[in-house]
């Protein structure tokens, strides 16, 4: 069976990395965000690089680190607040953004892992996201002819994902909402590494149960321990409903 | 709250919240945005069951976990912190806008910035103000079957919010089927019909509204 399981996240990167790479990146604000392997990219000096990822990171975590370091070129992404470097720059100018509405975003991933080059979609219709896209008039699912835009699928270089648990095929489970843009992220790559907090073997799974089969993944890092971040810590009192 | 008027006039946030959790019904699938419409969660009747969504990819929204539940594993749109529920699902982010851009999901409850009365609506962003995105808005607009907007009548401003036509880049183009306000609420049949105020809110007078909206309606 041939190996996917590697040492450390710089040996899991080792010969995919180079300048200008277009990178898929998984993650919801900070909840599951491949952070080992941002940082094997960020020490590793590559520049000029592109990320499909729905966030941008927040100062000094996540993507906000290849920011800091200058190595991001364009961000492909739907929400980039909360970022002070990220706005420094792209006020600046450094740095390219084209923003894609968020089920957009996820869907052109999601059809580039699919072999699809193009969708068309409702969402954007009438607004800046529209402009120099084609737009088409279709029935729709109401049998009334409305306009949609065509969207183009992202077919990544790399993808960057961070999951749960996998098996040492590369099966992988992911936990609540930390799956969000991981599997289609992981869907879209040529080459797709992830970072697990466990690997376990083979057989541990329900085949029933994974939600990224081990076809789409070709590397895997135990990035353990995890100190994972939380961006805004909501709570109740413990006798309140 | 404003202090400089003695008889309250219209309704506070939190009243208006309730307002938009009379539309939901039994069984109803609902994403609701941050902001005012994140309180309609405090409204749903206890008899009803209403399954809230969060489109980074859950259904079935619990309250704010308590300090030894958190888990940092679990949040919402907004990235807080919360807890599950016996009936929660979790999936990816391109299954939870599908869900959403196929028309599966019954009610979306948003903020705006202005709403048109053609039924546009605009909030995203403002031109010459730093662009943080759209996240989600533009996909809910376009696919959720019911848009309700709760904002306030005017900005801090006080320039009126409902309008003739919206002024700032558009999130969607002719997608609203209710606004809701500290002052009123208005309502269309369809997307080819002009909007028809409901209902005022107390201590409101068809004039204080018509004074202060821009956009036409019918009474």
């Amino acid at each position: 069976m041939a190996q996917k399981i590697y040492p450390s996240a710089a040996a899991a990167l080792e010969g995919l990395l180079r300048n200008d790479l277009l990178i898929a990146c998984g993650g919801f604000g900070l909840c599951g965000i491949p952070e080992r392997l941002l940082d094997a990219v960020r020490d590793s000096g590559v520049s000029g690089l592109t990320f499909a990822s729905n966030n941008a990171g927040i100062d000094n975590e996540g993507i906000g680190k290849l920011l800091r370091t200058k190595q991001v070129k364009k961000m492909i992404s739907s929400y980039v607040g909360e970022n002070k470097e990220f706005e420094r720059q792209y006020l600046s100018g450094e740095l390219e953004v084209e923003f894609s509405p968020q089920g957009t975003l996820a869907e052109r991933m999601r059809a580039g892992g699919a072999g699809i080059p193009g969708f068309y979609t409702k969402t954007g219709v009438g607004t800046l996201v529209a402009e120099g896209k084609e737009v088409k008039a279709f029935g729709g699912p109401n049998g009334i002819e409305e306009d949609y835009i065509l969207e183009a699928g992202i077919f990544a270089d790399l993808a960057l994902v961070k999951a749960w648990k996998a098996d040492e095929t590369g099966n992988v489970i992911f936990r609540k909402t930390a799956r969000n843009f991981n599997v289609p992220a992981a869907h879209c790559g040529k080459v797709c590494v992830v970072e697990v907090e466990e690997i376990v073997t083979v057989g541990t799974f329900d085949p029933d149960c994974i939600h990224l089969p081990g076809v789409y993944v070709q590397r895997l890092v135990v990035g353990s321990p995890y100190d994972k971040k939380i961006e805004f810590r909501t709570t109740r009192t413990t006798d309140v409903g | 709250m404003t202090s400089h008027d003695h008889i309250a006039k219209g309704w506070t946030r939190d009243q208006m919240a309730a307002r938009a959790a009379q539309e939901l019904q039994d069984g109803y699938y609902v994403n609701l945005g941050i902001g005012i419409p994140t309180l309609v969660a405090n409204h749903v009747p206890p008899e009803m069951t209403v399954t809230l969504q969060s489109e980074n990819g859950v259904l079935g929204i619990g309250p704010f976990p308590t300090e030894d539940e958190i888990d940092a594993d679990l949040v919402n749109a907004g990235k807080q912190t919360i807890s599950e529920l016996p009936h929660s699902a979790y999936f990816d982010s391109a299954a939870s806008f599908a869900m959403i851009r196929g028309g599966h999901i019954d009610l979306t409850v948003l903020g705006a910035m202005e709403v048109a009365e053609n039924g546009d609506i605009a909030n995203w962003m403002v031109p010459g103000k730093m662009i943080k995105g759209m996240g989600g808005a533009m996909d809910l607009v376009a696919g959720v079957k019911q848009i309700i907007v709760v904002m306030e009548h005017c900005a801090k401003d006080g320039s009126p919010k409902f309008i003739p036509a919206c002024t700032l880049p558009l999130t969607g183009r002719n997608v609203v089927d209710m606004v809701i306000t500290d002052l009123a609420v208005f309502q269309r049949a369809d997307h080819a019909s002009p909007f028809k105020l409901i209902e005022l809110a107390p201590g409101v007078t068809a004039e204080d509204l018509a004074a202060q909206t821009t956009a036409h309606y019918i009474t």
